[in-house]
Formats: C-alpha cells, sequence, structure tokens
C-alpha cells in the first residue's frame, strides 16, 4: 500500500493529515456475522440488531443504482472494513480522550474544550465509525434538550430512537440507506422537547481517518411541537489515492410548529488534481414536516468528495408546513456531483422554495436534478426553484434534470433556471479596479452564491466563503 | 506622467492600432476625437492591460517606467483608471463592498493600511454626491438594474474613491443625458489636480465644452494625426473627420479646414 505522504497530493486540501492512533478495526467483508458482531460491540438490543439484519437482507436484493450522472470506479463492498474505533474511547470525560484525537479536532479547528469553543456552538465529534466527544451535554439537558451519540441514545432512550428510526427513511428506500440502516456504527441524536428553543447551535463534525475503512453514520434529529433548532454538520478526511466510500442517512422529523434547520458544509478529500482518491459520498437525508405549520430547512455547501450523490428532501405531510432547500455546490477538477432535492407536498397549503447554485469548473460535472411533486390532498401548494450554474472555463458540464409532477388544479409551481459562464469582461473589470485574477473570481462567485450563504450561521458563511475561494484556486488562467 | 510611443497593437491578424505616440503630463486633460473604429476604444484597453490584444512594438510608460510587462490589477494599482464605455454587473455584491474591496486592494498592493468601514461610508457619500449618484446605490448589487445614467455616475464615483494618477474615459458620455453629463463633468472636474492626468475619449463636442482640455488629438485609422487646442474640439463637430481622411489618402499633411498648414 503506497504511503500518504508519497502520493502526488493537492496542497490545497488542508484538512488531508492522518492521525496516528491505535484502532480497532474489523476486517473487510460484510456478512450476517459482521453485523451481529458490530451489534454486539456496541452492546445494542435484540431489535436493533433484528432492525440491521433485515436492512442487510434488504440491501443483498438491491443494486447499486447508476441513473445519476456520474462515472465511478465500482465499489467493492467486500474490500471494505465496517467498523474502525480508536482503542481509547472513553466517553465520561473529555479529559480521558486519546490526546491524538484532540489534537485532529484541534488542527481542524474544532477544540473539544468547551471553554475554548465558539461561544454557543455545540459539538459531537465523530472518528471514524464512533462518537468520541460530545460537548456541552450537561447545559444542554438541562432545558431537556437531549444531544448525544446515536449510540448512546439507544440505550437512554430506547423507545424515542425505536420509534423514529428508519420512520423517515424506510430500510429499504435506497441501496445506501438499506447498507447504512445494516451497518451504521455511530451519528448524533437530538431532541428539542415542547416549545424549547435550542439555546446553542448544535454541530456534528465528522472525520474520516482510518484507510480502507467506510463511513456509516447516522443523524435523528427531532423537534417536539413548537421547538426550533439549529444544526450544523462538517466532515474532512486525509488525502489518499483510495475512493472512501461515506453513505450516511439523516432523518429529521419536526412536529407541529417546530422549525428544524440543518446546514451543511460537506469538505470531504475531492481527490487530487488528476482525479486519484477522494470521497465517494452517497448520502440520504430527508426531513419529515409531520406537524401542522412545521418547517425543515437544509442549507448545504458542498464542495469536497470525489463524487457526490446527495438529495436532501421534505416530505410536507402537515398542513401549511414549509420545506426549504438551500444548496451551493462547487466542483473542480475531476470531481463529480449529482445533487438536489426532493419537495414531496402532501399537505394543504403547503409550501417549498428550492435554491440551487452550482458552480463548475476544471473537467469537472456537475447535475442538479431535483423533484416537485403535489399530490392530489396538497391543495394550494406553492413550490417556487430557482436554479443556476456557472461554469469556469470550457471544459465541464452542467446539467439540470428537475421533475415537476402537480397532482391537482389548486397549486402554483415555478421553475427558473439560468446557465452563465465568468465573463472575460467581468473579470478585466475587477482587474482594472486592482482585484487579482483569484479575488476576481472569487468575488463573483461569492455574489452569486449569496442568496445560499445567508441561509447559513454567521461564522459558517465566513468559513464557507474561505472555502469557495480555496477549491476554486487556479479555476481560471 | 503616461508616454506611449509608436505603439502597435492587433486583434487576432488585424492591426488596429498602427504607430500611435502620445505625451501626456501631469495636471492636464487630454482629449481624443476620431471616427468610429480608429482605434480609441482599443488604446483604452492597451493602456489599462486588455489581454486579447496583440501588442507588437512600441512602449507604454508611467513615469518613466514601462508598464507593458504588467498584468491588469498591477496597471490599476499602479494608478491607472478607466471608466468603462460598458460597465458589467456583478450579482450579489454590493456596489459599496466591490468599491471597497478595489480601494482596499490598491492600497494594499501600495503598502498603504486598508480604509476602515466607517471612513469609507463617510467617504463613499460625500463622493456619490459629486457625481450626484443616488447613495441607496451603494447597497444594490454592482451596476444590476441600474440605468445607463447611473452606470456611468458609478463610474466616476469609482474613480474619485480610487484616486488614480492617471484616468481614462472611454466614452463617458455616451447614455448620459445633458443634466447627468454635467454633473458627471462637474465630477471630474473636482478631480483634476496638478498631479492627475486624463485621458478623454469621445465623439462629442457636449463633454468637452464642461471638461475643457488642454491638449485634442485626431485619431483616424491607428494613429494621432493631428494634435491641437480646445479650438479644434469645434473644428471637428463642423467638419467632422472626412478631411483627415482625405488628406491622408492623398499623401497630404493633415490640416484642419481653416488652420494653417
Amino acid at each position: 500500500m503506497s504511503q500518504v505522504q508519497d502520493l502526488p497530493i493537492d496542497q490545497d486540501y488542508k484538512y488531508g493529515f492522518e492521525t496516528d492512533v491505535e484502532q480497532d478495526i474489523m476486517p473487510p467483508g460484510l456478512d450476517e456475522d459482521v453485523i451481529r458482531n458490530i451489534s454486539a460491540k456496541k452492546g445494542e438490543p435484540e431489535w436493533l440488531t433484528e432492525y440491521r439484519l433485515a436492512a442487510y437482507a434488504a440491501w443483498l436484493e438491491m443494486t447499486e443504482p447508476h441513473w445519476a450522472h456520474l462515472k465511478y470506479t465500482p465499489i467493492d463492498y467486500k474490500a471494505i472494513s465496517y467498523f474502525a474505533v480508536p482503542k481509547r474511547v472513553v466517553l465520561d470525560s473529555l479529559d480521558d480522550l486519546d490526546p491524538e484525537i484532540k489534537a485532529t479536532f484541534d488542527k481542524l479547528g474544532i477544540p473539544l474544550d468547551e471553554q475554548k469553543m465558539l461561544a454557543g456552538v455545540a459539538v459531537d465529534a465523530v472518528f471514524d465509525s464512533v462518537s468520541v466527544a460530545t460537548t456541552f451535554r450537561a447545559k444542554l439537558l438541562e432545558q431537556g434538550v437531549i444531544f448525544m451519540s446515536i449510540s448512546e441514545a439507544v440505550h437512554e432512550y430506547p423507545e424515542m430512537v425505536k420509534k423514529y428510526l428508519g420512520s423517515v427513511i424506510p430500510v429499504r428506500d435506497n441501496f445506501f440507506a438499506a447498507l447504512n440502516a445494516a451497518v451504521f456504527t455511530d451519528g448524533t441524536f437530538v431532541y428539542i422537547p415542547p416549545g424549547t428553543r435550542c439555546p446553542m447551535e448544535l454541530s456534528t463534525y465528522f472525520r474520516i481517518n482510518a484507510r480502507g475503512t467506510g463511513q456509516f453514520e447516522r443523524t435523528l434529529i427531532i423537534a417536539d411541537k413548537g421547538s426550533y433548532v439549529s444544526y450544523l454538520e462538517g466532515c474532512t478526511a486525509p488525502m489518499r489515492d483510495e475512493n472512501q466510500l461515506h453513505a450516511a442517512c439523516v432523518e429529521l422529523v419536526a412536529l407541529e410548529d417546530a422549525v428544524i434547520k440543518y446546514s451543511t458544509v460537506q469538505n470531504w478529500y475531492p481527490g487530487n488534481k488528476d482525479g486519484v482518491g477522494g470521497i465517494y459520498n452517497f448520502v440520504t437525508k430527508r426531513g419529515k414536516c409531520l406537524g401542522n405549520r412545521s418547517k425543515i430547512s437544509w442549507t448545504q455547501v458542498e464542495t469536497g468528495s470525489a463524487v457526490t450523490w446527495k438529495y436532501p428532501s421534505c416530505l410536507l405531510i402537515g398542513d401549511d408546513s414549509v420545506g426549504e432547500f438551500y444548496s451551493v455546490a462547487v466542483t473542480n477538477n475531476h470531481q463529480q456531483a449529482d445533487t438536489g432535492t426532493k419537495m414531496i407536498h402532501l399537505g394543504k397549503n403547503t409550501k417549498s422554495t428550492i435554491v440551487s447554485k452550482g458552480i463548475s469548473a476544471g473537467k469537472s460535472t456537475q447535475s442538479y436534478r431535483g423533484l416537485v411533486q403535489i399530490n392530489p390532498k396538497a391543495t394550494g401548494a406553492r413550490n417556487h426553484t430557482q436554479c443556476d450554474s456557472l461554469l469556469i472555463g470550457d471544459l465541464c458540464g452542467a446539467h439540470t434534470f428537475p421533475t415537476v409532477d402537480v397532482r391537482n388544479n389548486d397549486s402554483q409551481v415555478e421553475h427558473e433556471a439560468t446557465t452563465s459562464s465568468i465573463g472575460e469582461d467581468q473579470l478585466f473589470y475587477c482587474r482594472q479596479r486592482g482585484l487579482s485574477e483569484e479575488d476576481a473570481v472569487a468575488l463573483i462567485v461569492n455574489g452569486f452564491c449569496k442568496d445560499v450563504f445567508r441561509e447559513l450561521p454567521m461564522e459558517f458563511a465566513i468559513e464557507a466563503t474561505k472555502l469557495l475561494a480555496v477549491t476554486l484556486e487556479g479555476a481560471v488562467g | 506622467m503616461i508616454h506611449i510611443s509608436d505603439l502597435k497593437a492587433n486583434i487576432g491578424e488585424t492591426p488596429i492600432l498602427k504607430g500611435l505616440s502620445l505625451d501626456i503630463e501631469p495636471g492636464t486633460v487630454h482629449a481624443i476625437m476620431g471616427p468610429n473604429a480608429a482605434g480609441k476604444s482599443t488604446l483604452s484597453k492597451v493602456v489599462a492591460g486588455h489581454e486579447d490584444y496583440d501588442v507588437k512594438s512600441g512602449d507604454i510608460t508611467l513615469n518613466g517606467e514601462s508598464i507593458m510587462e504588467l498584468s491588469a490589477e498591477e496597471r490599476a494599482q499602479k494608478g491607472i483608471f478607466m471608466s468603462f464605455q460598458y460597465p458589467v454587473a456583478i450579482p450579489g455584491i454590493s456596489t459599496a463592498y466591490f468599491v471597497r474591496t478595489a480601494v482596499n486592494a490598491v492600497r494594499t498592493a501600495n503598502g498603504e493600511e486598508e480604509m476602515d468601514a466607517v471612513t469609507f461610508l463617510k467617504t463613499a457619500r460625500e463622493r456619490m454626491k459629486w457625481v450626484g449618484m443616488d447613495k441607496a446605490l451603494l447597497n444594490r448589487p454592482l451596476n444590476v438594474g441600474f440605468s445607463g445614467g447611473e452606470k456611468k455616475r458609478n463610474e466616476i464615483f469609482q474613480l474619485a474613491m480610487l484616486e488614480p494618477q492617471f484616468a481614462i474615459l472611454d466614452e463617458t458620455d455616451s447614455g448620459l443625458d445633458i443634466d447627468a453629463l454635467r454633473t458627471v463633468a462637474d465630477g471630474v472636474n473636482k478631480m483634476r489636480d496638478p498631479k492627475r492626468s486624463f485621458l478623454v475619449i469621445t465623439h462629442y463636442q457636449r463633454l468637452l465644452d464642461y471638461l475643457k482640455p488642454d491638449v485634442v488629438h485626431v485619431l483616424v485609422d491607428g494613429r494621432i494625426v493631428y494634435t491641437g487646442g480646445f479650438e479644434l474640439v469645434h473644428t471637428l463637430e463642423e467638419h467632422g473627420y472626412g478631411w483627415a481622411e482625405e488628406q491622408i489618402k492623398n499623401g497630404e499633411p493633415v490640416c484642419p479646414p481653416g488652420a494653417e498648414a
């Protein structure tokens, strides 16, 4: 196996380091025994083992989907190790955390010491297959907010996990979701009690470290009646010449009048300039607006991964419920992204907004894929879709695959789409005013993404702006 | 200040500038007039450093140093400004943010402190008044949905903020009504300074009536064929450029009607 430091790596990816930490890794391959083993190692109740096995049986009958506009080397599911845990995981106190892991998160700009943290942000840190630290738990619990790893929630709040796990994304939903249900190892669990506004931003930071492994996390967020939560996830991985699989599931449930705002800054290793290595990001994210007047808002900034397959969606079940999807996806070099959303209108007077901004540079390919479905009972439903593509250079591609399916006569659907390129005249104008070419590109791209960035929490909007500039470095000229 | 000698430039294979020479001293306003396709806009873009033009020979110096090897942004940072005939729009970026970014890019390149937000806003509001620009435009995306007149005022406002040594006004008068033209000209006149010079490119007399250039050049077929004082503006307004083209064709020395050979 080649060494990380020998690779022709992309110096612009500053999160590409590897942490040397003693790990408990299962041998590659997947069968019922591996699943029983994972479940046993986590000391799971019987029902969850059965849930996993049922998912595995379903998965065996399914085939990997290939309808997306993506090309990638086939995944050898037998070559992946499905469980990698640092040996020294202690969940009782942050002080007992392996110093190497702590240092890793420090280096990523996510200090796990509560006193050093960004004011008002609580973090769950997931390292390979396991949650290694969750900050501000006690403080949040004072207000009834449950914020912990899903492994712990299985033991502490089994009824709640049992009730909602798989209730938004059924086991048989799709190939990757079935795989996730069979082998998921950790992730975050959040519950916000009725009428509570979560006093801080909650976030999970995902880090893939071990070689030859996949990451399969599961996140479950439940916002009870009249509550509010803003949640953010970030992710990075070392630079490697192998492709690693990340197949996560995120389920959101919003009850009456509840609001969930879910933001993602996805910065998995994208592979090098020649398209070698990088993460396969095959993720299923879905939210259920179960209660009347509930609202789920997805905001995503996708800059990393070699291949992205991701459609955060909303099931608008409650009357007057609202779904939103704000997305910026940037691809450079050989990256590929097929991303978009599904808005399924089921309740009366439901409303959805889709704003998608795709930026393609280098030899990358990007597709927006969306479904707006207005069902017969969803009278008075409204959707507005704005879908813009920006091309940098003439070797990249942008595609749009919108589907609109309206099944009543009382709804209103609008779809606007534009494709533009960064004009030579725009660049010259900026440069004539003293801006370098790269600053000019960053400025124009930021302007293009503004409608999405303003949906992000303040400090993450700044982070996203910087990430965009790094991703597009060298894209022009 | 700006010295252009024997400049030859092509677009692709087509020669546009065919040996153009020009000297502009500090504190002066020069005007260039000429028929369509004579090379007026090409001259401004070549001076500003546009890469679509293939410079075959000649030199351009600013304060004695050649700028030929400098990029467009380096030229801008050294104090060369061009007011565009067709300013571009940048959606999502407010005028205030854009102009402040530009001001600070130039300042940083020159080792100066960045202008803070408070000083910027105060200075911007004052200088927008110079060109009669509505201050609400500061918060709107740059040139998005601006009228032709607002775009031109915005160009001169940026000139006032960037305080260049040398400014080229490329057809700043096009698209401006008579009142706007006067306001914009007043703005330019406020910027006149013994250390700053201007090159005004135009088809029309009107703007020049307000700006009162010290020197007027006639540009025909890629060369400066005649240079005179402000009175030349009226000769050109009255007689056009046909006489010059005719004299060049016949190999005669170029001499405007009514002037002594």
